[in-house]
């Protein structure tokens, strides 16, 4: 593990613990990402994998080297220095704001004030559907559209990375396909990405380099391409194959 | 039955002040689910705050609100940050508790500072002001208390629907963490929400102090004012709130117009049927 070159990562997490209370959830992650890479992180329910974004999203303090984003130390920055440092959190379930208008919830995705290529218009371009239901509560978007909604508020930011916790959990076959496919006009901009996803076909699909977690530690990583059925069956279970 | 009009008139004017005593209690419970025991104690405050200013300074109570409000937005940050955050979390008991520590602290000192003996702002000649409208006699105080109650609730409506510090109140109000992802630090959030319920709780101090007479003791009933008029109207809706304050001013002038010992128990009264009818308020906003 980590024998694959690449350049200065900007993220790396090394030896990363997290707790819940007494409960401890993640045992010495290590974990590198370059810029522009999109990492899959698969696991079974269970493994760690929100606990994970909570990490690196700031939701969950850490020892303060143990995650850097950009050489920086950020365990123990609160989530909304770190939001401003350029991490944006699609969060599990979307999460949005049921008291904010659909508009109103990317507004306030765009609160940190970050420059760059992503504007309310650029979302609205991507999700058309959006702009026609700007004025809607958030509730009243369906599965689907709150995920565009969630997506749209996480790059309202202009994040330098960017986290999907299960971005299709929950969502029809189609609009996961609508979603993947949006997925590339997303991240063109250079952005880097970590996909959190059960789904391990649509996981390797999109991603170059590829995580398994099991049980809070890290049981495999492997560049997508070589990576095989029986290493990752091997890797979610805990069994050899 | 002009005497019975006239009553009823004098309850809702005397609800625009118990409006304001809700107003604050209700923004901080909305934002941050917190319940401030020590809120009535902290109107009390804020009157004699504005006793020290217009005394010292020769000023009529009006204007040391000039200094009254901005002391008390101060204090309320500051307190937020310094104390009340530190209480917040899954337990409710703590915030709670530390309020009423609190109420036991702010009381003993303005006994310690001012004594015991009702004071009193001396507004002048407008409290004692009034015109007459179709044959009933309004002061102008009470008619100015209800305006400013009126304006509060329109601005704080306002303010949480139209602007962006309203939508950072609205956003960690549904949800603490994800608001946070946004770039908004809830413990700055939550401070500048008690600075402004701080804010509001001078206004209804220094209305409250030219109004009546007041000593350290009165902070509890002012704190059951204003609970109850936020429960009445329903929880996390402002204008329900001025509603609230109202058919409690209204239950209690007319209470006092058939026997005036029934002042307080009519308004008691009334709030305890609301909760019976209603138990979610008359207006609630939050349907869970």
């Amino acid at each position: 593990m980590g024998s694959i070159p690449m350049p200065e990562p900007i993220l790396s997490l090394s030896a990363l613990d997290a707790h819940y209370g007494d409960f401890q959830a993640l045992y010495g992650i290590d974990m590198h990402v370059a810029p522009g890479e999109v990492i899959a992180i698969i696991g079974a329910n269970g493994a760690g994998k929100t606990t994970l974004m909570r990490s690196i999203s700031g939701l969950l303090p850490n020892a303060a080297e143990q995650a850097r984003f950009k050489g920086r130390p950020i365990g123990r920055l609160r989530a909304d220095q770190v939001a401003c440092l350029g991490i944006a959190l699609v969060p599990e379930g979307r999460q949005l704001f049921p008291s904010l208008s659909v508009e109103e919830n990317l507004r306030l995705g765009g609160k940190v004030g970050r420059p760059g290529p992503w504007s309310l218009a650029a979302v609205y371009q991507m999700f058309p559907v959006l702009k026609q239901r700007r004025h809607l509560p958030s509730t009243a978007l369906s599965g689907g559209q709150q995920q565009m909604a969630a997506i749209g508020r996480a790059l309202m930011s202009n994040p330098e990375l960017i986290l999907f916790d299960e971005i299709s959990l929950g969502l029809a076959p189609v609009i996961i396909k609508s979603i993947y496919d949006a997925l590339p006009g997303m991240l063109g901009h250079g952005m880097t990405a970590i996909i959190v996803e059960q789904d391990i076909s649509k996981a390797l699909a999109v991603s170059s380099r590829v995580y398994c977690l099991q049980e809070g530690r890290v049981s495999l990583e492997r560049a997508t391409d070589d990576v095989t059925r029986d290493e990752i069956t091997a890797a979610y279970f805990g069994v050899d194959a | 039955m002009i005497e019975w009009v006239n009553a009823l008139v004098q309850g809702i004017l005397l609800g625009g002040l118990y409006a304001l005593f809700a107003a604050g209690l209700s923004l901080i419970f909305g934002v941050m689910r917190l319940v401030n025991i020590a809120h009535g104690d902290l109107i009390v405050l804020a009157a004699y705050l504005g006793l020290s200013t217009s005394v010292t300074l020769g000023i009529h109570p009006f204007l040391a609100l000039l200094i009254v409000m901005p002391v008390m937005a101060g204090l309320g940050y500051a307190l937020q940050r310094g104390v009340l955050n530190l209480t917040l979390g899954p337990d409710i008991l703590p915030p709670l508790l530390v309020t009423f520590g609190l109420s036991v602290i702010i009381q003993n000192v303005l006994l310690e500072v001012y004594t015991a003996d009702p004071q009193k702002l001396a507004g002048g000649a407008i409290e004692t002001a009034s015109f007459a409208v179709g044959g009933l006699a309004l002061g102008v105080l009470p008619v100015l208390t209800f305006g400013v109650a009126v304006a509060v609730i329109a601005g704080l409506q306002y303010m949480f629907y139209h602007t962006g510090l309203g939508r950072g109140f609205r956003a960690v109000s549904d949800n603490q963490d994800i608001a946070q992802l946004m770039g908004l630090n809830k413990a700055h959030v939550f401070g500048l929400a008690m600075a402004l319920a701080m804010a509001v709780v001078a206004i209804a101090g220094i209305l409250l102090g030219m109004r009546t007479s007041f000593d350290p003791a009165i902070g509890g009933g002012r704190l059951i004012f204003g609970f109850e008029a936020v429960i009445i109207g329903g929880l996390g809706n402002l204008w329900g709130t001025l509603a609230g304050g109202v058919i409690l001013g209204v239950a209690q002038t007319l209470g006092a117009k058939i026997d005036p010992g029934w002042q307080q128990l009519a308004g008691h009264v009334a709030f305890l049927l609301v909760l019976a009818v209603r138990p979610n308020g008359l207006f609630p906003r939050v349907a869970h």
